[in-house]
């Protein structure tokens, strides 16, 4: 299956739309008409009809060369955006050799992984990528593996570190996140990053979630949904770069609720790394307007009582504030009362 | 604007003099002072024979606290002019220092931070560390947008010092950056910040 790649957008004239298919394949977030935080974590095995974002381990989608090219524009402004401490050089690798051959294996007609002994050869076509290295030898690559790999790569990566009892945020790239710094994180533990989370750590969320984590297995990577929403199809909203985004939220009215307000669903995998033992923490980012989102009546509705029934703290917390009632209000236009079926997939 | 009451915040165990370690390190600020000599009065004096004390004033200068460390009689006693001073000497102390030595950090969170950096930087574990909070509440933050660091911030919002914007004073702390994190609180409607709070006086 040859993905067609497109070029569009995610910042200044926002170009960024989804295709009839993409719309089907969007991993929506809610499996039933309301939402509170919980340790939601299930298997990450593929799963999903045809086409749908589950299919694949690691997931490659029509946004990929476009959403490159806004990773490369994001550090080139702001190279702290990708960081690694001294210690996680063989995770770095451990990354880079799960993410070449999950891309090489789900994708053949866009990517290939050869390997001769410790000699490899990766072929990146959509991106005219061609480049034999030394596996473990960073000197052989442009640059550190795993800034190498995630350039390539669509979502944010994380890789952390077990000792202790504890996980800790020790490498990351992340350019397309929901409103976290890891420049201010990176060294910190599982607790301390999630810091400023309200609530679930009170309801023992991050507790439960750690001792699970804790125990992952190699070869048994786990997923989660998580959500938010982002005024226009903006992937970069870092607290970096908040004071040049946060004014899109003051510009929501009844009339453009439908093609600026995007919903924002981070498909979340966890993958035990084989030999560091360190966690990849894979945070990938889609969005859909709510005119697309409506296409599928199912969803129309049930957003429509998720977010209306929100509790206040998640909508403070999740900067939905200021446009949350107009949002609701036009939602409401799609949702009849009709009950909607369980799961995420659309009927 | 972002929530409030977000818990995150470094907790300071209290100095704890451990009085079978071989070696003492204090780096004191302020009244960080009297949390040594509090210590004094709970475990004894044996311990000032093994100690090394660098101290600051700081804001506490009218205190004369020096005159009070200079009474104890430690070992060595060494006070400097400024807090980056300080540091310093116990960047080149701690490349010195023997297994057995245990480090004492005490003043405002500010300094705390920065001394602990100076440790971790030598590989100490944050947790071995003996932390006590002294004197003012305010913090040291760091601008998420600009990445300047602000010292002694009292209120919230403050103006950053390097870029200027209103920054909201998150309760999210960074032990490598020995800063807490400052968000531009007007961003979402530019001009309607609200008055600095003294909230940490």
């Amino acid at each position: 299956m040859n993905i067609k790649f497109k070029t569009e957008s995610f910042r200044n004239d926002y170009t960024f739309k989804n295709s009839a298919e993409a719309i089907r394949r969007f991993p929506f977030p809610f499996n039933e008409d309301k939402y509170m935080y919980s340790v939601n974590m299930e298997p990450h095995v593929p799963a999903g009809p045809p086409g749908h974002a589950y299919n694949k381990p690691i997931d490659v989608d029509e946004h990929y060369v476009a959403e490159m090219h806004d990773r490369a524009m994001v550090l080139k402004e702001d190279p702290l955006r990708y960081q690694a401490l001294p210690h996680m050089m063989a995770a770095q690798w451990d990354t880079l050799e799960l993410l070449m051959e999950a891309q090489a294996a789900g994708y053949p007609e866009h990517f290939t992984l050869e390997r001769n002994g410790g000699q490899w050869r990766w072929i990146n076509r959509p991106m005219g990528i061609d480049q034999t290295f030394t596996f473990g030898d960073a000197s052989t690559l442009p640059m550190e593996p795993l800034e190498f790999i995630t350039r390539q790569a669509q979502g944010d990566f994380v890789i952390v570190d077990q000792r202790d009892g504890q996980l800790w945020c020790d490498a990351g790239m992340v350019t397309t996140q929901a409103d976290w710094s890891l420049d201010f994180d990176i060294g910190m533990n599982f607790h301390e990053w999630h810091g400023p989370v309200p609530l679930a750590h009170e309801i023992g969320v991050f507790d439960r979630a750690l001792k699970f984590l804790l125990n992952l297995q190699q070869g048994k990577p786990v997923r989660r949904l998580n959500w938010t929403m982002t005024i226009n199809p903006r992937l970069d909203t870092s607290p970096e770069n908040y004071h040049k985004w946060g004014p899109d939220r003051a510009t929501v009215t009844p009339e453009n609720v439908g093609n600026k307000v995007h919903l924002r669903c981070e498909l979340q995998s966890l993958w035990r790394l084989p030999r560091s033992n360190a966690i990849l923490f894979v945070i990938r980012c889609y969005l859909i307007k709510m005119e697309e989102l409506v296409t599928v009546p199912k969803w129309a509705r049930r957003f429509h009582r998720v977010l209306r029934d929100l509790p206040p703290e998640l909508v403070d917390y999740k900067g939905l504030t200021r446009y949350r009632p107009a949002t609701v209000g036009w939602l409401s236009r799609f949702d009849d009362g009709q009950p909607t079926s369980p799961g995420i997939y659309p009927e | 604007m972002l929530v409030a009451g977000i818990k995150s915040r470094p907790v300071y165990g209290g100095l704890n003099v451990d009085t079978h370690a071989k070696r003492h390190l204090f780096a004191l600020e302020g009244e960080g002072a009297l949390a040594l000599m509090d210590q004094v009065k709970a475990v004894g004096p044996d311990f000032l024979e093994h100690s090394d004390i660098l101290y600051v004033a700081a804001a506490s200068a009218a205190h004369e606290h020096d005159k009070a460390l200079a009474k104890l009689g430690a070992d060595t006693l060494w006070v400097a002019p400024t807090i980056p001073v300080l540091l310093n000497r116990l960047n080149v102390m701690l490349g010195q220092a023997h297994m057995g030595t245990h480090i004492y950090l005490s003043g405002t969170e500010g300094f705390i931070g920065q001394a602990q950096q100076v440790a971790m930087n030598h590989g100490v574990d944050p947790a071995s560390l003996h932390k006590e909070h002294r004197g003012s509440t305010a913090r040291r933050v760091q601008c998420v947008h600009c990445k300047g660091i602000t010292d002694n911030v009292t209120t919230s919002p403050y103006t950053c010092s390097a870029c200027g914007l209103p920054l909201l004073v998150r309760d999210h702390y960074s032990r490598r950056l020995g800063a807490f994190q400052g968000v531009n609180i007007d961003a979402e409607e530019p001009g309607t910040a609200p008055k600095p709070q003294e909230l940490f006086p």
